[in-house]
């Protein structure tokens, strides 16, 4: 249902201005989302200052110089630091990026943070990813045959295998799914661009063999169509894929079985 | 959403504007919703137009009265730039819906071209009629 403020145990206050470093030049400020499960408290925003001569390019160098020098109780997921892991998917400066792979450089003036829009949040920049994942599963993400099992592989032709091309590279970092508005207001049944590229990535496989029951299973008001072209999703993607483009490939597969 | 909001977790902040930076792509998405309401509006307007022109003088003395004063013309020229912008938006549609036009710099131009388009129509319209 559409939903236009944040409900009420959501909220934010303001937080903790933590001290400048002493006898920084180049000084950037960071305001970033804070919430404790343990203390019952409303989420709030703690701000932070870093030396940028001290502290590595990327938004995830500048989390992790706060967390091992400043405060110590912020949380957020990473781990493989260079855009393959897809953990550090966050909101900075307004718009969902990987933190590892966004320059601090590439925000102007202070830089806000955020988790990833309009999920549950677990503590701090930590989003409860649980019902995208269910989505993910939902589309069967992986090979359905009823052909014999070959003696090797599955083969594949080059032409085919490229088609994969733009859909394979996914991490499944969710980007593109929570900056979607239609996932917003929908998103308990519509699928969301990251769920619905999977899709599309097995439907259009030349070795898979359930793609009408693929089709019959997105064939519905909201898991398929409640996507309105907006285009967030492929503007945000760190990868550069093109979820939009996919489901409109699927819409286009659904007209085209239709006639 | 099964079983995921456990333990009063709180919502993390969404809304294009305050939290999420309005962008050409979805600024022009939703302009194509609101121009497409407003024209209910302004379609409104204008059957009223019609049927206080049928109903008798009085009646169509109030209702061009309103329509022709200057918050009348105010609206009526609002509209008809709505009415452009959501005819080309459609067009937009239109030609999404064949596959094409995806890319990031093709949605931009799209998007300026659906703006810009609507301005130079509306002003034309409104010079020749």
């Amino acid at each position: 249902m559409v939903q236009l403020t944040l409900p009420k145990n959501s909220k934010i206050r303001t937080g903790k201005t933590w001290p400048k470093p002493e006898g920084a030049t180049d000084l950037k400020r960071f305001d970033i989302y804070r919430w404790n499960p343990d203390d019952g408290e409303n989420p709030r925003i703690d701000t932070y200052f870093i030396d940028l001569d001290e502290c590595g390019p990327m938004m995830l160098d500048a989390l992790i110089k706060i967390k091992n020098e400043i405060d110590p109780t912020l949380a957020f997921r990473r781990s493989c630091r260079e855009g393959i892991c897809g953990s550090c998917s966050m909101n900075v400066g307004g718009v969902n990026v990987l933190a590892c792979i966004h320059g601090i450089d590439e925000v102007k003036g202070d830089v806000k943070i955020y988790p990833l829009p309009h999920m549950p949040v677990v503590k701090d920049l930590i989003p409860d990813l649980t019902h995208f994942y269910a989505q993910h599963e939902a589309v069967m993400p992986w090979l359905e045959t009823k052909s014999n099992t070959p003696q090797a592989e599955w083969r594949q032709s080059i032409e085919d295998r490229k088609k994969l091309d733009g859909l394979y590279e996914c991490v499944m970092c969710a980007c593109c799914s929570t900056a979607c508005p239609s996932y917003w207001w929908n998103g308990d049944k519509y699928l969301g661009p990251a769920a619905l590229l999977h899709a599309y990535r097995w439907i259009v496989d030349s070795r898979d063999e359930a793609t009408g029951e693929r089709l019959d299973d997105l064939e519905d008001p909201f898991k398929l169509y409640r996507c309105h072209t907006i285009m967030n999703c492929a503007r945000t993607c760190p990868k550069g894929l093109n979820p939009a483009e996919a489901i409109m490939e699927i819409k286009k597969l659904m007209v085209e079985r239709a006639v | 959403m099964a079983d995921v909001n456990r333990g009063n977790r709180p919502l993390s902040p969404f809304m294009i504007g305050p939290y999420y930076r309005p962008q050409l792509n979805s600024v022009t998405s939703i302009l194509t919703r609101v121009t497409g309401n407003a024209l209910v509006v302004a379609g409104l307007l204008v059957t009223w137009w019609f049927l206080a022109a049928a109903a008798g003088p009085e009646a169509f003395a109030l209702a061009d009265g309103v329509l022709t004063s200057w918050f009348g013309d105010i609206v009526m020229f609002l509209s008809l730039w709505a009415l452009w912008y959501h005819t080309l938006a459609g067009l937009r549609h239109l030609y999404w819906d064949t596959g094409r036009g995806f890319s990031l710099g093709m949605v931009n131009k799209l998007g300026w071209g659906i703006v810009g388009g609507s301005i130079v129509l509306t002003i034309l319209t409104a010079l020749i009629v």
